[in-house]
């Protein structure tokens, strides 16, 4: 996965609270292999009636919104379910960054590990950032290093843990990294079987 | 002096292999349960060419898609049928011990770890499932992990963490009749919010908690994730020792002894220090039911449902606005009375033993007013619940009675609620969509759910529960 720090894309406004991962991608579409592509099922009930036709008054749904690649929408952004194909939704959509007050730390931990910016702003930065996309998508730009977001002449300082900052801007891959300390695990592993058994399953058993 | 610890504090550096300067430890993974969905992270091995580190310390289990009225014959819909297979395969290339459909130990991965004993006090448990923070009511960490995360556990047993900060959830006093572990967590979560403990893992400590059945308990760390807390943990006791003693893959003889001397002492010292404390009187709890599309949109039964004219400010009165539109509800109006089209008694929130015996406690000798599902937590669990006659309870009072799986609380394997049919629910999410698209759930205790089966309504309990003897 190829890191990124600086963004220049499309933002829409989603003024909800509380999209969950079983909104993003409705439980359903998850037996789909990804090669298939899941941009088609993000957000899926809500942009779509049960006929499958776009409800016209879904911000996603607006004129300019198909290159969406910035979304800001209100608190508790991602919780629920660990499901990563809601990550997956979003990512193959074109989605970059998510503005929001809070997320879910499950979610947080999957958007990370696909190159998606989870960007905590205030709560009124995100009003803010909502009213300035009220009549529509519009520009946005994304600062990673600076912690900076700027909708439609409006911008806003996000935090982001910094693990979770260098890790997006380098597009380090855990296995990798982990690949570095394998004597530290072999030998974590080797002191467990000797002092902790019990830490085993089924030792002592005697069937 | 040694600085006092927390009850995290000693778990967690059981399991640190090392800890960067950025603070993120690499911990080490005792037990890795995988499922259905998991075949995400087995591609990403598979593209990668690596191999299951330690196949011994992974289990596969089939509870998110596997059929709840199956007879021996193969799976009727093709892409359910392919999911259950690819965990088959997958379990089969890598060498990992599978819980599948057909095995007496199958059920939903919270409900067969403890039961099996492969969740243990003082482990580490990982699943690519938010509610394994159920295996923390044993005194373990137990968290939920994406794909990514999956794949690395499965390649290195060990997985990078941020250290979470810590609070503490004290119930005091004691429940009222009628009351249980599920209202203690859907009343934290109305007043904290379902974003109230992000970054927070949460040890439940009080005498409420004390004595609290392993099934309680478990109820109560499950719904930590509901609550946005990264893990819910409890100190272990002779209760929780009591539960695991025997079962099948827990330590025997001097293990047994060896682990028992270790698991004393998992607490947190009585000077410990929490980021955050929360106190809560239990005997101020009522039978508690959500009336929206969150956890945290939940009230005791007996009150009325919101206005978005009360509202503190525009967003939230819009909020309050869509959400009782989605489930059908007029400002107001009492909750109890609420009419429900259907119920639904299973999940890892609420399908175990003694949740089975709540709802049968109220459900004997009574009859239903609306069709409803009985999905034990286990086969193991089916098994017991039909030697003690609650099958016959359920069937009785015109409820159906069928197989383990994750069936109606997550709506993959084929059980979902009808578009606008409401459903009395033990599960722990009511999520718009989540039983089905367009249904509408309201979450509740067993006992809850048996008492709104009756009326065919929601309905307060207490009053169904005089007369009857506690189980």
């Amino acid at each position: 996965m190829s890191g990124w720090s600086e963004h220049d894309g499309v933002a829409v406004g989603l003024p909800v609270e509380g999209i969950d991962t079983d909104q993003l991608i409705p439980a359903r579409f998850m037996s789909r292999p990804r090669s298939e592509g899941y941009g088609q099922f993000l957000l899926h009930d809500l942009r779509f009636d049960g006929d499958g036709a776009p409800r016209t008054d879904f911000p996603l749904n607006a004129t300019g919104a198909e290159d969406a690649s910035v979304l800001v929408a209100r608190r508790n952004f991602g919780g629920g379910s660990s499901r990563e194909a809601a990550v997956y939704a979003l990512v193959d959509f074109g989605v970059r960054a998510v503005i929001a007050p809070s997320f879910g730390d499950i979610f947080t931990n999957n958007a990370i590990n696909n190159g998606l910016l989870p960007a905590r702003v205030a709560a009124e930065d995100a009003d803010r950032l909502l009213a300035a996309l009220e009549r529509g998508p519009a520009p946005a730009r994304i600062d990673v290093h600076a912690g900076t977001v700027e909708i439609s002449g409006e911008s806003a300082r996000f935090e982001l843990a910094d693990d979770h900052r260098q890790k997006l801007i380098n597009g380090w891959d855990d296995i990798d990294l982990t690949g570095q300390h394998r004597d530290a695990i072999t030998a974590y592993r080797e002191r467990l079987r000797t002092e902790r058994p019990w830490r085993w399953p089924g030792v002592g058993a005697t069937s | 002096m040694s600085t006092p610890r927390t009850l995290l504090d000693r778990v967690w550096s059981n399991h640190e292999i090392l800890r960067r300067d950025d603070g993120v430890s690499l911990l080490w993974v005792d037990r890795h349960f995988v499922h259905e969905g998991s075949h995400h992270a087995f591609a990403k091995l598979a593209h990668r060419g690596l191999q299951v580190a330690e196949p011994s310390l992974t289990f596969g289990v089939a509870d998110h898609y596997v059929p709840t009225r199956r007879d021996g014959r193969p799976i009727g819909d093709p892409n359910i049928a392919r999911m259950v297979r690819t965990l088959e395969d997958n379990c089969r290339t890598h060498g990992l011990e599978l819980f599948g459909i057909g095995d007496p130990r199958q059920g939903i991965v919270h409900v067969i770890g403890p039961e099996l004993g492969l969740t243990l006090p003082g482990l580490l448990i990982v699943c690519g499932d938010s509610h394994t923070a159920t295996h923390g009511a044993f005194g373990s960490i137990a968290f939920g992990i994406g794909a990514t995360e999956v794949a690395h556990v499965l390649a290195t047993q060990s997985i990078w963490q941020q250290r979470p900060r810590t609070m503490r959830i004290h119930v005091d006093g004691a429940l009222g009749p009628g009351v249980s572990a599920k209202d203690v967590a859907l009343h934290w979560i109305a007043q904290l919010g379902a974003d109230g403990a992000r970054g927070h893992a949460i040890e439940y400590a009080g005498p409420v908690v004390e004595r609290l059945s392993m099934e309680g308990r478990m109820t109560l760390c499950n719904l930590s994730i509901e609550g946005g807390a990264r893990f819910g943990l409890i100190a272990p006791d002779d209760t929780t020792f009591a539960y695991l003693e025997g079962n099948a893959f827990a330590p025997r003889g001097a293990d047994w002894e060896r682990a028992l001397d270790e698991w004393r002492d998992l607490r947190s010292d009585p000077d410990a220090r929490f980021d955050r404390e929360v106190r809560i009187d239990g005997a101020a709890i009522a039978p508690t039911v959500t009336w929206g599309t969150s956890p945290e949109d939940a009230l005791p039964v007996t009150a009325r449902v919101p206005d978005p004219a009360d509202a503190a400010d525009a967003a939230s009165a819009e909020r309050v606005r869509s959400t009782l539109e989605y489930m059908g509800l007029e400002p107001g109006r009492t909750l109890a009375g609420t009419p429900v089209d259907r119920v639904f008694i299973g999940s890892c929130t609420n399908a175990r033993l003694e949740d089975l015996r709540a709802a049968a406690q109220v459900l004997a000798g009574r009859r239903a007013k609306v069709p409803g599902l009985v999905s034990p937590g286990s086969s193991q669990v089916k098994a017991r619940a039909e030697a003690e006659g609650l099958d016959r309870v359920f069937r009785a009072a015109g409820l159906e009675w069928v197989e383990s799986g994750c069936s109606m609380c997550v709506a993959m394997n084929g059980d979902l609620v009808p578009a606008g049919e409401r459903c009395a629910s033990t599960t722990n999410r009511n999520f718009r969509g989540r039983q089905g698209p367009g249904a509408r759930t309201h979450l509740m205790s067993p006992a809850m759910v048996a008492a709104a089966a009756i009326e065919g309504c929601l309905t307060d309990v207490r009053p169904m529960l005089e007369g009857r003897a506690a189980s």
